[in-house]
């Protein structure tokens, strides 16, 4: 029975849908994590604190790399197989029916742009956070300025969102995950049998507006911290 | 001159099939095994067929010529499949649906095999139902049944407007179960060529592979053909594209009898002809004349002005309009029987009453029933069909009448069978339209379904033990013999023959034709002029074939022009026995009318005297005149009445 | 009333499997509004039979919407892009004068060319052998009144049921899921007392041969329902999922 979670295609499908779930849990964390950033510096300095380098934060991390791992490994396994499972000839002419969303047709270019500026995210935040901790506590030499400052991710959104450039860059990183997550949401549910005729129509619409609750909760943090650098 | 000997068991017509079931001979598993049967057909009847084989464990070889079992025309009978469960307490009975199905055929349907289908039409509904037809039910979760034309009580079951395409797949999921099990093997896009006799008995059949022209040989004990009704000689017709009567030819010619082949179907409702490029006609289902009204403009000049795009029907005044049916047949009104119904709209169409731009077509109105009921409860009752008119004419029904004329829907006729649906060559079968046996000269509604499926699910089955029990000696055939050679041949040299005339005419265009002469002169209305002269135009038309047609391509490729030419051939053979048969039926019955042969009131006048027998025709070679054998029908049980719609 | 049209067709035209296929073109003068889709391809046939060149290739049977046989993508829609028809209920009165109509026939891996428009869609009937029915023989069945179906299931069952094969959905999905045609079929058995019995057997054989045969896997991106020419609905795919996991989890 373990195997037909690779061997069959449903089962190939559960296997993205529970990890999409999961990386969708994720971000409302995230997210939550991010607003006490406008309410309170002091809370949320907390917060990072609290994530450091310590055992619980990363086992926490290494789980949350696994499952965008998985999500992304079976996300390219399945879209390799679709391809292949088109033929050879390609249409000459496609039409997208109108109650097809263009989200659910593109969902491997939406990760791609996600993954990328998930890059520079890491980059931004991560590399500067657990990251030089973790440098530290493994014994490798790190600027005791950035050492001191890993903690306080406040001053470290400040610094971020002040550049328009990356404002902009997160806005279409954040752009391309509502799309992805509102046909991902449901899409999900689906893959999972957790859909019938009276359900369908609701977790769509569910999709829609968590999706949509979930960047504007992330996008908040972003523009409020840019206006207020220019302010 | 050959007897004919229809098997029909001694005994009361109710206990004939329990008594024929006790005394039959048996094949056993393990001989079972040992035996090959051909089931040249994947509709209603040679599904079940091939399936309920395959299930006792005979070796089944199954043909369909489309690209899966799935397709066979069978899947558009709409309206649904009788049976005589009384599930609804109205008084039905198996002697009831028997008496309804014989009155309805008027009288020239043989006794026994009908009163053998009433008696199975039971097990069919618990058979689709333990397959998982999903057949409308009530809201207490029973069974529900509706009315239908030709009885009265409600004993059709349904499956929405698609009975037909929930049977057919009902039956095709017992047969894709089998191909599974191996028990039987099926042949996708092959159209069966010829049918193999070796020591006077079929044996095999000659095939070629649609997709690339290759002739294949294949042999068994026994060949079972259900390849349905041969209405598409007319060109246009409600049956599919692919439909034919080329396999019922090949067996007339191997010298199985063709029985009552002028018995064609006309139904009254369907959507007219527009052009000379159409290519088939759709049924509206009989339903809608429970509220439709027929009518026809009372002024020439109005009519006139209609088919000219200047007047609307709706601009016709109620004193203006001709309700002829009403006027004709009071009593019953809108809901006379298909073929009378057929008969009248022709009529007032030639005397020049026709609407539509052709002047073939009469109004078929609701406006009426919508005042009365209200446009939602006539939705909810035709809504489906509204929408299927509207689609094809552009017309919105609810608003104007819709535009109809009668078009050929069944054949009555086909290969003559005995009691145990063998034809009169040993050891080939047939089964369901392709057999004449059970509707007489007029078929009811939802009883096509009805015996599709009951001679290849419960009759077949069990008769053509009787036949193979006797045939367990015999080893499995090799098709490297003489008689496989001889037959092969024979197709490839036609096929030659057609290929090297390259002439000038396309096969649909010749197939129109034949279509035109049918229809004018084979039709509705039929007279000893009309159909001498039909044999004669048949005649040249199909000397006109042999130096005209142009087949393009090659032979051994898929060709689909050479395709249609073959069965073109098959069609004019067809054509011209319809004539035949019908020029030596003096008498008007069912669905054979004679215009010299009616009453006063132009009512079809049956000869019960001269013609209550089926005629059987027997083939005597290329271009030489059939044999005509008569098979009496008895009637033991049932006085023969004239059917009266007047009053 | 009927109008004449002309129109240019872009038609796919290949020999076979193996072989490259490309498109051709042909204008067609005077058709008539009145002509569903598939008698203006006769004309057109017609027309090459007398040029004596080779007739295009597509397959047809009923003509009324119900056989599953004709099978054309029209303008990058399967069936055309009328709702809830199949090419043979499509008429030319959609189009209009000067129209250019681009034909290709059905492109997924598990649906083979034959030739120009014709493809071969035996692969829906390998999954249907691979469980699509109720293992019941002929003869010793319960009465048809013996177990009672609510009004509501009978009527779900049947419109799963209402699948006429024809491969649309296939053809229109972009990654050549067979799900749908899959799922209506295991659907209409899963909600019928009489299928239950070997539901989860069912859903496991019919979602195996459906991946082995070269379908792709379900995105969700609907394109299948929406352009099901029987409307068979994207909860049918749930229900498939559901029956498969629990059947497999239960293992």
């Amino acid at each position: 029975m373990s195997f037909f979670l690779i061997n069959s295609s449903i089962g190939r499908k559960l296997v993205m849908s529970i990890s999409g779930m999961f990386l969708i849990l994720f971000l409302t964390f995230h997210m939550c994590m991010n607003l006490v950033a406008i309410i309170s510096p002091e809370g949320y300095n907390t917060v990072c604190e609290f994530l450091g380098a310590n055992w619980y934060a990363l086992v926490g991390t290494a789980i949350l790399a696994g499952g965008f791992i998985i999500h992304i490994l079976f996300g390219l396994l399945l879209s390799i197989e679709n391809r292949r499972a088109r033929g050879n000839d390609r249409y000459a002419v496609t039409a997208r029916p109108k109650t097809v969303e263009w989200a659910s047709q593109n969902m491997l270019a939406l990760g791609i742009v996600i993954l990328a500026l998930l890059g520079l995210h890491l980059y931004h935040f991560w590399a500067k956070m657990q990251f030089v901790e973790l440098q530290a506590m493994a014994g490798v030499e790190v600027d005791s300025n950035l050492l001191a400052n890993a903690t306080n991710g406040y001053g470290l959104i400040e610094q971020t969102f002040s550049s328009p450039v990356v404002v902009a860059l997160y806005l279409v990183m954040l752009c391309a995950l509502w799309f992805h997550i509102s046909h991902g949401f449901w899409s999900s549910l689906q893959s999972m049998g957790l859909s019938n005729s009276v359900w369908l129509k609701r977790i769509q619409v569910i999709s829609m507006v968590y999706a949509t609750l979930l960047v504007a909760g992330f996008a908040v943090v972003v523009i409020f911290f840019f206006v207020k650098s220019i302010l | 001159m050959a007897t004919i000997d229809s098997k029909i068991p001694k005994g009361p017509l109710a206990e004939k099939w329990t008594r024929y079931k006790n005394t039959q001979k048996l094949v056993n598993p393990a001989n079972k095994r040992r035996l090959d049967i051909i089931v040249i057909g994947t509709g209603l009847a040679g599904a079940s067929a091939a399936a309920t084989l395959g299930e006792l464990g005979f070796n089944v070889i199954n043909f369909c010529m489309q690209d899966s079992p799935r397709r066979a025309h069978s899947i558009a009978a709409q309206g649904g499949i009788n049976a005589a469960k009384n599930y609804q307490n109205d008084g039905d009975s198996i002697y009831r649906l028997y008496y309804d199905t014989i009155k309805g055929g008027d009288y020239r349907a043989r006794e026994a095999n009908v009163y053998r289908l009433a008696e199975v039409s039971n097990n069919i509904i618990d058979q689709c139902v333990a397959q998982g037809v999903p057949f409308a039910r009530e809201y207490g979760g029973t069974l529900a049944n509706r009315s239908f034309g030709g009885a009265q009580v409600s004993r059709t079951f349904y499956a929405k407007g698609q009975t037909g395409q929930q049977l057919l797949l009902g039956a095709y999921s017992a047969l894709s179960r089998q191909i599974a099990k191996g028990t039987v093997k099926e042949y996708n896009r092959r159209e069966v060529l010829d049918i193999v006799i070796i020591d006077g008995r079929a044996r095999g059949v000659i095939v070629r592979n649609m997709l690339n022209g290759k002739i294949e040989r294949y042999a068994a004990h026994a060949v079972v053909m259900a390849t349905g009704g041969y209405g598409n000689a007319y060109f246009l017709s409600t049956n599919a594209m692919h439909s034919n009567g080329s396999v019922a030819m090949q067996a007339y010619r191997k010298g199985a009898y063709f029985a009552n082949p002028c018995y064609a179907q006309i139904h009254p409702t369907c959507i007219p002809v527009h052009g000379d490029y159409q290519s088939k006609l759709t049924l509206m289902s009989e339903s809608l004349r429970n509220d439709g009204r027929i009518w026809v403009p009372k002024k020439k000049e109005d009519a006139e002005a209609i088919r000219a795009g200047k007047l609307k029907p709706t601009d016709i005044k109620e004193e203006d309009r001709d309700y002829y049916l009403e006027r004709r047949y009071p009593a019953f009104g809108n809901l006379v029987p298909r073929d009378v119904a057929s008969r009248a709209a022709k009529e007032r169409c030639d005397a020049g009453f026709g609407v539509a731009p052709s002047g073939l077509a009469v109004y078929l109105d609701f406006s009426e029933a919508i005042n009365r009921l209200g446009r939602k409860a006539i939705e909810a009752k035709y809504g489906n069909l509204f929408q299927m008119y509207e689609k094809i004419e552009n017309e919105n029904p609810y608003e104007t009448p819709m535009k109809i004329y009668p078009a050929i829907h069944y054949t009555m006729g086909g290969i003559w069978v005995d009691y145990e649906l063998q034809t009169s060559v040993p050891g080939l079968f047939a089964i369901g339209e392709a057999n004449f046996s059970d509707h007489g000269a007029n078929r009811l509604g939802a009883s096509a379904l009805m015996q599709g499926l009951a001679d290849g699910y419960f009759v077949l089955p069990y008769t053509i033990q009787n036949y193979l029990s006797d045939q367990i000696q015999v080893p499995r055939f090799s098709t490297d013999c003489a008689e496989f050679d001889e037959a092969e041949k024979a197709v490839e040299d036609k096929i030659k023959k057609i290929m090297a005339v390259q002439g000038d005419k396309t096969v649909d265009d010749l197939h129109k034709e034949l279509g035109h002469i049918m229809w004018e002169y084979v039709g509705m209305a039929r007279t000893k002029e009309s159909l001498t002269l039909a044999i004669e135009k048949i005649k040249a038309l199909r000397e006109d074939f042999w130096k005209h047609v142009y087949v393009p391509g090659k032979a051994e490729d898929l060709n689909i022009e050479l395709g249609k030419a073959l069965r073109l051939i098959d069609f004019f053979d067809i054509g011209e026995l319809m004539a035949r048969d019908g020029l030596n039926r003096n008498e008007s019955c069912g669905g054979h009318f004679r215009t010299e042969f009616q009453t006063e009131e132009g009512e079809a006048l049956r000869q019960d005297e001269e013609y209550s027998y089926v005629s059987c025709w027997h083939y005597k070679g290329e271009g030489v005149e059939p044999e005509m054998l008569k098979e009496p029908l008895d009637y033991e049980e049932t006085e023969r009445k004239t059917r009266n719609y007047k009053n | 009333m009927a109008k004449s049209i002309n129109i240019t067709l872009n038609i796919w035209r290949q020999k076979d499997a193996k072989t490259k296929g490309h498109f051709e073109t042909y204008a067609l003068k005077d058709i008539s509004t009145n002509a569903s889709f598939l008698e203006m391809l006769d004309i057109l046939n017609e027309q090459l039979v007398k040029e004596h060149k080779e007739p295009i290739a597509f397959d047809h049977d009923c003509r009324e919407g119900i056989c599953g046989m004709c099978s054309l993508y029209i303008n990058g829609h399967p069936h055309g892009w009328e709702t809830e028809i199949t090419t043979c209920q499509l008429h030319m009165r959609k189009f209009k004068d000067g129209d250019v109509i681009t034909i290709e026939p059905w492109r997924s891996r598990a649906f083979p060319v034959i030739r120009d428009l014709m493809v071969d869609r035996s692969a829906y009937d390998k999954i249907m052998q691979a469980g699509g029915f109720v293992s019941v023989n002929t003869g010793g069945v319960p009465d048809a009144n013996a177990i009672a179906i609510p009004k509501p299931i009978a009527d779900e069952a049947m419109d799963s049921a209402s699948c006429i094969g024809c491969g649309a959905c296939a053809a229109a999905c972009k990654n050549g899921s067979a799900m749908l045609f899959v799922s209506a079929k295991v659907s209409q058995l899963a909600l019928l007392p009489q299928g239950k019995a070997e539901a989860a057997a069912r859903a496991k054989n019919m979602v195996a041969k459906m991946d082995e045969l070269g379908f792709g896997n379900c995105t969700n991106t609907g394109a299948c329902a929406a352009e099901c020419p029987k409307g068979v609905s994207l909860t049918n795919i749930a229900r498939l999922n559901r029956e498969f996991l629990c059947a497999k989890l239960k293992d």
